[in-house]
């Protein structure tokens, strides 16, 4: 993985920023730009919750290079509670204690490594969600009704200050 | 638009060509195609192709192959499409001849995999795929095809022997295909004991990865008859897209472009499924069998795995597919793959598929899908 391919997605794979569709309202993740139900422009940052349910899994035992030391592993399709599909292992888990509707949140992980002297990749996996005290857990249907955000504060604060940083 | 039609087909057996580079491979299915043609000379060569760049550090295959085999000068250029490139090559082909821009057109598609590890062609293959957000993750190509599996079984209620007929079929017709890669029966018990590869996709759910190459060369149906005395029209070439990611799709289980594509291809036919004789699906995996099967309207949504429980996919059933072994058995040499499959049609519409012939074929169909159906490639051939 180069540096400047992965440095450009940073936002994306260690907070899970997408955007939402200014005209429509409907998140998008992974960023596309054009928003895929009404094919508008849509550049507005959006962070997700990172809470979702699995839609599908499988289990990996033939693995593609850069990812030969975590076989097996588990691969998932995640439905987000604000509405996309993503793509992403399962972590901190077994095999057989994982079902189609489990719920699971995001939490950054080593993705791979590319060889001894490469970069170490890191990114979002998923693990089965768990209650924080204190913090009662939003239900799906709760962050799937997010007022309108045409303009997302959190994220747009997030890129401010990564371009503070970059500056 | 002038009609085209096939005045000659050529392959190469499929299997492991440790003795052959990729340009001997294409050099002897065009030789082939050409010598059943009865030419000597052409117009043009369009090579599909998805891989030679990664696996073997050679692109630019359209001028090596047209000075390989003697026909330096010539308008030659290669197709990519992922998997789907082979029938892509044949649409650019198509295109030159109906529209008048060439005459007698070469369409190649081969692809040299086993000189390298399964790693390194796992990882290639993943290139079918979306690099930033699926292969990233981890995901191989199959496992992507596990997780349309998983969920399919899941929405509709099937178990994983449901599927297994998908394969035996296959390697069931491969047996009378003297091309074919795996000439051997399989049973429905070896199917469910077979070795995982990423859960639910074991490995009898896979087609092999192989060196191939297969060839047709097109003429304006005019003069095809000068030619052959068996040209096969070709009555529709369709190419329709999606997302390469499976997760940007509008509905996981629906291959929307395989329905776009096969829609397009039967209006361009004037044709509907119950007219086609038989169908060459594109079963890398048994998953991709079913949901072809759904889009290309030969079965409604989540019942494409009837019609192989029900053994109507066989060569005397509903809907004939795989009829000369398929991905599966026959082998997936993933660029070439799509011209096998049309080479395979026209055998069949010849009626020079020996044992494995279909009575009294027609109409004849072939739907080659790039990636997990991010790019999909109808083609509808006719008897004349």
């Amino acid at each position: 993985m180069e540096v400047a391919r992965f440095w450009r997605t940073i936002g994306q794979r260690y907070r899970l920023i997408g955007e939402v569709c200014p005209n429509c309202g409907k998140r998008i993740f992974p960023p596309r730009d054009v928003c895929p139900a009404c094919e508008q422009e849509a550049r507005t940052p959006f962070a997700f919750s990172g809470k979702g349910e699995v839609y599908s899994y499988s289990t990996i035992h033939v693995p593609p290079e850069g990812f030969e030391k975590f076989a097996p592993y588990v691969v998932a399709l995640v439905r987000l509670a604000e509405g996309p599909l993503v793509t992403a292992q399962l972590t901190d888990v077994d095999e057989d204690e994982i079902y189609i509707g489990m719920p699971v949140e995001m939490v950054t992980r080593v993705l791979r490594e590319d060889g001894e002297r490469g970069m170490l990749v890191y990114g979002y996996k998923f693990r089965p969600a768990r209650p924080v005290r204190g913090d009662a857990p939003k239900s799906a249907a709760e962050l799937a009704r997010v007022p309108e955000p045409a303009v997302n504060p959190v994220a747009e604060a997030k890129q401010a200050a990564m371009q503070a940083v970059m500056a | 638009m002038r009609d085209v039609s096939i005045i000659g087909i050529g392959q190469t057996p499929v299997g492991e060509h440790w003795d052959k580079s990729l340009r001997e491979l294409g050099f002897q299915a065009l030789r082939a195609a050409m010598k059943d043609a009865g030419i000597e000379r052409i117009d043009a060569l369009y090579v599909g192709n998805m891989l030679s760049g990664e696996l073997t550090g050679q692109e630019h295959l359209g001028a090596l192959i047209a000075d390989f085999v003697g026909l330096r000068g010539i308008e030659a250029i290669k197709v990519e499409a992922a998997c789907g490139s082979g029938a892509a090559a044949l649409r650019v082909g198509y295109m030159a001849v109906a529209g008048g821009l060439h005459d007698i057109v070469a369409c190649i598609g081969v692809e040299k995999m086993t000189d390298q590890q399964s790693g390194t062609v796992t990882s290639a293959l993943a290139a079918a795929a979306d690099a930033e957000y699926e292969a990233l993750q981890g995901l191989s190509f199959v496992s992507i095809n596990a997780l349309l599996m998983r969920r399919y079984m899941h929405e509709y209620g099937y178990k994983k022997e449901d599927f297994a007929n998908f394969a035996v079929n296959a390697h069931a017709n491969a047996v009378n295909n003297p091309y074919a890669m795996f000439r051997s029966p399989i049973t429905r018990e070896q199917f469910a004991a077979a070795k995982p590869i990423a859960d639910p996709i074991n490995l009898l759910d896979s087609s092999p990865i192989a060196d191939g190459a297969a060839c047709v060369i097109l003429a304006p149906t005019a003069i095809a008859k000068e030619f052959t005395g068996k040209p096969v029209r070709v009555r529709a070439t369709a190419i329709a897209t999606d997302t390469l990611a499976v997760h940007d799709r509008r509905d996981p289980l629906y291959l929307e472009g395989g329905a776009i594509s096969a829609q397009k291809a039967y209006a361009m036919a004037n044709v509907g499924p119950s007219d086609i004789d038989l169908f060459e699906v594109h079963d890398a995996f048994t998953i991709m069998s079913a949901l072809s099967l759904e889009a290309a309207g030969f079965a409604p949504r989540g019942q494409g795995v009837r019609l192989a429980m029900e053994g109507e996919i066989g060569l005397n059933g509903r809907i004939p597919i795989t009829t000369m072994g398929g991905l599966k058995a026959r082998g997936h040499p993933v660029g070439a793959t799509g011209m096998y499959q049309i080479v395979e049609v026209a055998q069949q519409l010849r009626e020079e598929a020996g044992a494995n012939q279909v009575k009294n074929a027609r109409l004849g169909m072939a739907q080659n899908i790039g990636g997990s159906g991010a790019t999909v490639v109808t083609t509808i051939l006719e008897r004349l």
